[in-house]
């Protein structure tokens, strides 16, 4: 490098007043043209917007066929939409999911912990009980729970192995419909719960739980101040699924007759036979809560990711924001470059 | 940059007359291979002590046997004359029940070689957690030492930093306050540069030179052999789970008795 310099300031010295702007001691081959003076052309990506115009046509298409087909039905959707009774199925599903769910991970996340401890006992339950919860399907768990005054008429203390009750209780007025499908879905949802925060917590490097252990934390605060939240982010995108999940699989329920969304909106096309509107209501009504928790998503794991990268990821809002901006600052760019300024670039030239 | 241990109201607590570790008889296997065999090794209160020797000698083993985050097989370690991991009740050795093990680990303190400062807290909150947990100190004073202990390391202005926002060698300086938050007797160095860069290397070695200067027991494994020359009162040589040499840096470098040493630190120095 150096010497390539040296032989073109003794072959050219009398250019030396045009680099003179530049610093003397920085080795800078003139013949090289400086680029970064130069405006920057973005590649146009032709077929990208061509399959981008295409899906759009598509979208397009079947949202003006949703709109123009009557058999879909809107007048009679939208007077059912706000029916009472449809709010009333909605207040139980949100309750069965917020009921079971809650349940469901709270007792999850004792397994999970039950499985990592080095008792075998607690082991191995917690091994049989996921075995077990994940093995007979739910449908089937529902309708024993619903029907346990059969197997078991009455529940209550006594003396164990025998008939003798201190204390008991009615099975079928202890276990209602509502009781017997937050037994179902939060048994099983603990089930799958568990092996996803177990996942969680095995994805923490071992050295925080040294690193935990060394400082002398008590149990309590390595598992829920140093071990949960950093499991949290590989646990989140999983666990969100599963309430997505649990939300629409509470309809699974209708099969006990407990009036939720999907048990109401079934009675009520049998009725009027206005089945694909009926079933719009219900889907839309999936779909703003499925909705929203997918924003919620969002945000949750944005807040879990501090300390995990160096920058958070933009929002949504960020995010779109930045793109048309992007875009529309390309807009004015040519694609064709000019014949004049290439002569501008070599140090010759001139 | 000088080190000293302080509560939040500023007075120095490191007093020399504490922090005896004494070592006796350890040995350990793993799954029939010995690491450890028959370790003997006193460390006086505010001695430094830099421990040398081959990777998979054991060094770090011993080390991490010191506070109990490996079991031994055989023998015995105590701080202070206090058992770690036993009881002793008449003839009796009673296994120590969990919180009691924690209890007994604050007074030893531990810089690991990959940091472990945790990931989702700041600089601050990773040196606060464990007074804060340990109910020794509120929240606001915790903060308090946290800043203390961070100016002390040279880290003033980075208290809400996050550890991954940290270079590597302000990460282990992290570390070091973290370990110092809750007055240890003792310090244990696991290899505390190994994963630096070179450039990185001084500042946290001057850190702990400050420290050695103090009075606070120094148990250091490291590879930086200038180092151990320089700050260490003794160096202990293992090789394959053996103590094989202890002495003044003096001899152990300068006529080391042990062909096994002379091999070593003919390859290292």
């Amino acid at each position: 490098m150096t010497d390539t310099v040296k032989e073109h300031r003794s072959a050219a010295p009398t250019e030396d007043s045009s680099a003179s702007r530049r610093d003397v001691n920085q080795v800078v081959n003139r013949n090289s043209p400086d680029f970064a003076a130069l405006k920057v052309v973005h590649t146009r990506h032709v077929v990208r917007w061509i399959f981008g115009a295409l899906v759009l046509f598509v979208v397009l298409q079947f949202l003006w066929s949703l709109a123009t087909n009557d058999k879909y039905g809107w007048p009679i959707f939208a007077t059912y939409f706000f029916a009472p009774a449809i709010i009333k199925g909605i207040q139980l599903t949100l309750a069965l999911t917020v009921v079971s769910g809650t349940i469901g991970f709270v007792l999850g996340t004792l397994l999970a912990l039950a499985r990592l401890s080095k008792s075998p006992i607690l082991n191995s339950v917690s091994w049989s009980f996921i075995w077990f919860f994940r093995s007979v399907p739910l449908l089937v768990q529902l309708l024993v729970w619903y029907n346990l005054g059969y197997l078991y008429p009455r529940l209550g203390l006594g003396v164990p192995f025998t008939d003798n009750y201190f204390w008991s209780f009615d099975t079928v007025t202890l276990v209602s419909q509502f009781a017997a499908a937050v037994l179902g879905l939060s048994l099983n949802q603990a089930a799958y719960s568990a092996e996803i925060i177990r996942g969680g917590i095995l994805s923490v490097d071992q050295g925080q739980l040294e690193a935990a252990a060394a400082l002398g934390l008590p149990r309590h605060v390595r598992v829920l101040r140093i071990i949960l939240p950093q499991a949290a982010r590989a646990i989140l995108p999983n666990a969100f699924n599963e309430i997505i999940g649990l939300i629409k699989g509470t309809s699974i329920v209708s099969v006990i007759a407990l009036g939720e969304l999907f048990y109401v909106t079934q009675v009520i096309y049998n009725r009027n036979q206005q089945v694909i509107p009926l079933l719009l209501v219900s889907v839309v009504w999936y779909i703003i809560f499925t909705t929203v928790l997918s924003v919620a998503q969002f945000y949750v794991e944005r807040h879990f990711a501090r300390g995990a990268l160096r920058v958070v990821p933009p929002t949504p809002i960020q995010a779109a924001r930045g793109w048309v901006k992007t875009q529309w600052a390309r807009l004015d760019e040519k694609p064709e470059t000019p014949e004049a300024p290439t002569t501008r670039i070599g140090g010759n030239g001139s | 940059m000088s080190i000293a241990v302080t509560q939040a109201s500023g007075t120095l607590t490191a007093p020399a007359t504490r922090g005896l570790v004494e070592i006796r008889g350890v040995s350990k296997s793993y799954a029939g291979h010995e690491v450890l065999h028959d370790v003997n090794l006193t460390v006086q209160p505010g001695e430094v002590v830099a421990i040398l020797g081959p990777s998979g000698s054991g060094k770090s083993t011993l080390l991490r046997t010191i506070n109990h985050l490996e079991s031994v097989d055989r023998g015995w370690v105590t701080v202070d004359g206090e058992l770690i991991g036993y009881e002793q009740r008449g003839d009796r050795l009673f296994e120590l029940k969990e919180r009691e093990i924690l209890k007994r680990r604050t007074n030893v303190g531990v810089v690991f070689q990959n940091f472990n400062l945790f990931p989702h807290l700041t600089a601050a909150e990773n040196i606060a957690v464990a007074p804060v947990a340990l109910g020794r100190l509120g929240k606001s004073d915790a903060r308090e030492l946290a800043l203390g202990l961070l100016a002390k390391v040279g880290l003033a202005d980075k208290p809400d930093a996050y550890p991954r926002q940290l270079s590597g060698g302000q990460q282990q300086r992290v570390a070091i306050a973290r370990a110092l938050a809750l007055q240890p007797k003792v310090l244990l160095f696991d290899e505390p540069t190994s994963a630096l860069d070179p450039e990185l290397v001084g500042e946290v070695l001057d850190v702990i030179r400050d420290l050695a200067k103090l009075g606070t027991t120094l148990i250091i494994v490291t590879h930086e052999i200038r180092f151990a020359r320089e700050v260490a009162d003794r160096i202990v040589f293992i090789d394959a789970g053996h103590v094989l040499e202890v002495g003044p840096p003096e001899q152990v470098f300068g006529s080391p008795k042990h062909p096994r040493t002379k091999e070593f630190l003919g390859r290292v120095l």
